[in-house]
Parts: structure tokens; sequence; C-alpha cells
């Protein structure tokens, strides 16, 4: 399933909305999520998961394809965590 | 800036300032598409959101874990995991973010400015 699929079927399932309402409300909550990580915050959907943001050290890394060392800098990296009833409904 | 961690009243709180519907419509909408997203992942489908990332089910062995207290060993049994794999885009937005905070001197985890800077600013 593609954005503009869920954008699709969320138009399917509620007919009354103009489709770029729709599209405007499925772009909203990605962007709020996006928007609250560049931040620095995390976001927590109870059952769904939770979006954090982890930060990794600089490290020396390597070139795998000339075997060069190379300095990797501190970043920041989106982490996402599985929520508990989600987990579940995987393994039921 | 807020340092709040963001759940589903900020999300149905920006679809009802956006779109201009009720606040319990928004609400229920916000939950709809995780729904919809929760549905296709169980259906073992992928779920791509382009410049976001994408959510996709992989199946998981069975291994042999051990209980970290006792050292005992446990089976650990076959399952299925989710997986949430970051685009680019996304990646960069928050790598940029965590930059500019880094060099306004303000600390990551409190967002609290350690160089006693005057960011009022969002």
């Amino acid at each position: 399933m593609t954005k503009s699929q869920l954008i699709q079927r969320m138009a399917e399932l509620n007919p009354h909305l103009y489709q770029r309402d729709v599209e405007r409300i499925v772009s909203t909550i990605f962007d709020e999520i996006s928007e609250a990580l560049a931040q620095g915050n995390r976001v927590e959907l109870r059952g769904f998961g939770a979006f954090s943001v982890k930060q990794r050290d600089a490290r020396q890394g390597r070139n795998p394809r000339t075997g060069e060392s190379v300095r990797v800098e501190k970043k920041a990296v989106p982490f996402f965590k599985t929520g508990k009833k989600l987990r579940e409904m995987l393994n039921q | 800036m807020s340092d709040d961690t963001v759940t589903r009243a900020q999300l149905s709180e920006a679809v009802y300032q956006g779109v201009g519907l009720s606040r319990n419509e928004s609400s229920d909408l916000v939950e709809s598409v995780l729904e919809e997203i929760t549905d296709a992942l169980l259906r073992e489908e992928m779920v791509k959101i382009s410049s976001f990332g994408s959510f996709f089910v992989r199946q998981k062995g069975q291994r042999i874990g051990r209980n970290p207290k006792t050292g005992e060993e446990v089976p650990i049994l076959p399952r299925r995991v989710l997986v949430f794999r970051p685009s680019h885009v996304l990646k960069g937005r928050i790598n940029e973010g965590y930059e500019k905070r880094s060099d306004n001197g303000v600390s990551r985890e409190k967002g609290v400015p350690i160089s006693g800077l005057t960011d009022s600013s969002s």
C-alpha cells in the first residue's frame, strides 16, 4: 500500500469528504510526526508504536569498496518501536 | 520549542486546524488512518509512505535465547515483527534538526539552552 492508495482508501471510507481534504489529512499526520522527530521529540501512538530519535556517536568507519578509513560524524537517526497491541496482533 | 511527546491528540489537533472538520471527526480520521495501515500490515502488505518511510512485516525464525537473570536457555518462538525503514528524506530532516540544535548549544534531551541563548522562537 502506498501513500496514494492509503488516501484512496480513506476517500472511499469517507465519501462526504473532498479528495483534497483527505489528501491533506493523511499528509498532515505524517508531516506532524516528521516535524516532531526533526525537533528531537518523541511520537507515541499507543497500540500502534512509538517513533523516537536516537543519537549515534561519531565513529571510525571504513569505505567498503576501498577499505579506506573514514570518520563518520555523530548523527541522529529515527527509530520505531512497535506497540504492544500491534505486536500481539501480528502473532495471534 | 516544545519538548512534549506527540500523541494522537496532537495529530488530531493538527488535522482539526488544517482541514476544518470537527474535533471528533478529526480524531476518528487519525484513528482510521492508523487502522488502515495496521490492516495492510496484518495482510503482510508493505506500507510505503513517500518521503516518510516504509513499514513491513518480517518473519523471524526460532532461536535459542537466554534468560538474562537466571542464564537459563529458553527457545524464542518463530514470530512476525514489524520493521520501519525511514526514508532518506526523513533521515535528512531529523539529522538537520539535530545538527541545528547541537550548533545552538541546545541539549538533545531536554531542548534546554546550555549556553544561555535566548532562543524563544518555535
